[in-house]
């Protein structure tokens, strides 16, 4: 199961990748696995608040749906229109093609880009999964 | 893999979509070995289950098969059964896994205290797997010395598969043409893996429970446990015609059926009837949703899920005898609109 080391995780399986203030986000190989062929992701509108740990979508499976969480809190930017087509994307390439949103996250007094507490290294992420089994 | 009644099994070989659509295009192969193979034997044998099951089994000849139903004494559904008359004195009821305890008691109960009968469980010594899809035919019969066209559906015939003596019948819970291997479980290895070299060149994938949950409910197949039940009746379930109350003598849920029955031909329906729904929104329903018409809930989705053939989301419900629509589902609390159907929402071109 692929876990790309330069990607923060959560424990629900999203993946968060920033850039600048952007950060884009998808679901884990390790998640994509487990629900089996993807057949829907219904993703947040372009322009709507989301905030990190609340449900923002969902992503349906042959046998079950999962509520997708957001990361982060921010506007979102940006949905992957080509999942609508081809929810298949998730998972062929659940860290490429796959991606689902971007979200433009406000920076923090200091001036960096504020990211909620509880963000998972790859390391981390991997641990979870393997406890999980 | 999943933990299923008991026994370990894949939900999924690679990806359960491409295992659906192979079995519809070209051939796929399933690992059955869950379910329950119950044999009743000896000169009464047919007469015992003809007062043990719904059906009319001595009607059968040697080599037929009959879908057929156990049912308790107030007419709901213990178990649903495919019963193969193997030869004059010898017949094999196979049960869902889920099942398989349930029915060999109530056989053993039924049939077991009948002279001449003799109800002995198979399941543990029976290997099944299945062969479904357009090419299943052609790549069985490289393996098989019997002529599978004189194979008619819902019949069988003893006959080796690779070498080993197995029941091949031609049935399934697919939709498709295809066939089910009944061998020992010492054998099972070897005729899968002679099955899996045959069909190499056509085609040919294991399919896991994903798929075969999908293909069944695509054309319409009820499953114990979501469309059938201890509290439901075969006429409620659209299938009143595996009781057959114009058989001689007396069987376990007749006069119960037999009222309900005539309820029927009265005008007056069962009180819900299983439909097939067809969402037009890309949100899937699944067991246990409402189903709603005119701002009431009217039903329950009793089996959903996105269809690989059609491309949308398909489910089977129970609902109140009588409702119009327009229907929707109850999806995670927002209303879909759905369109109702006849069942099945897929049937083969033959």
């Amino acid at each position: 199961m692929s876990v790309p080391a330069e990607l923060q995780y959560t424990e629900e399986h999203e993946w968060v990748s920033i850039s600048g203030d952007v950060a884009t986000v998808g679901i884990t190989d390790y998640a994509a696995s487990a629900l089996g062929d993807v057949v829907y992701v219904n993703l947040p509108t372009a322009g709507s608040a989301v905030t990190a740990g609340e449900a923002c979508g969902e992503v349906e499976s042959t046998k079950s749906v999962s509520d997708l969480f957001s990361p982060v809190d921010g506007e979102v930017l940006e949905v992957n229109e080509e999942l609508d087509d081809d929810p298949g994307l998730v998972n062929a390439e659940p860290y490429a093609a796959g991606w689902m949103f971007r979200v433009r996250v406000p920076a923090s007094p200091d001036g960096d880009v504020a990211l909620p507490p509880g963000l998972l290294t790859a390391a981390e992420y991997e641990g979870l999964t393997k406890s999980a089994g | 893999m999943t933990d299923f009644a008991g026994w370990l099994m894949p939900l999924r070989y690679g990806s359960e979509t491409a295992e659906h659509l192979a079995v519809r295009s070209a051939a796929g192969l399933f690992d059955l070995s869950h379910m329950g193979e119950i044999a009743v034997t000896g000169p009464s044998a047919a007469d015992a289950l003809d007062y043990a099951l719904t059906g009319w089994l001595s009607r059968l000849r040697a080599g037929q098969a009959r879908y057929t139903m156990l049912c308790a004494t107030d007419g709901g559904i213990l178990d649903d059964l495919v019963v193969y008359r193997q030869a004059e004195d010898r017949f094999l009821v196979v049960a869902n896994a889920s099942n398989t305890s349930v029915v060999l008691g109530e056989l053993q109960e039924r049939c077991g205290t009948v002279a001449g009968a003799v109800v002995t469980d198979e399941t543990d010594r029976t290997a099944l797997i299945a062969i479904q899809g357009p090419n299943a035919p052609a790549i069985l019969a490289t393996l098989t010395p019997v002529a599978l066209e004189s194979v008619k559906y819902y019949s069988g015939s003893y006959a080796d598969v690779a070498g080993s003596p197995a029941w091949i019948a031609r049935t399934g819970y697919t939709g498709e043409d295809g066939f089910e291997v009944f061998c020992s479980a010492g054998d099972a290895g070897h005729v899968w893996a002679a099955l899996v070299a045959a069909g190499a060149g056509s085609g040919l994938v294991p399919v896991g429970l994903a798929a075969r949950d999908t293909l069944r409910l695509e054309a319409g197949m009820p499953l114990y446990g979501n469309e059938l039940g201890r509290d439901v009746t075969p006429y409620e379930a659209g299938l009143g015609k595996v009781v057959r109350l114009d058989k001689p003598g007396d069987f376990v849920g007749r006069a119960a059926l037999a009222k309900v029955a005539a309820a029927v031909a009265a005008g007056d329906t069962p009180n819900r009837t299983l439909v097939g729904l067809v969402a037009r929104s890309r949100r899937v329903p699944r067991h246990g949703y409402p189903v709603v018409a005119g701002g009431a809930e009217v039903g329950t989705v009793t089996s959903g899920a996105p269809s690989p053939t059609l491309g949308a989301p398909i489910a089977m419900a129970f609902i109140e005898a009588g409702t119009a629509g327009p229907f929707g589902i109850d999806i995670r609390g927002r209303i879909e609109p759905a369109d109702r159907v006849e069942l099945p929402f897929y049937a083969r071109s033959k």
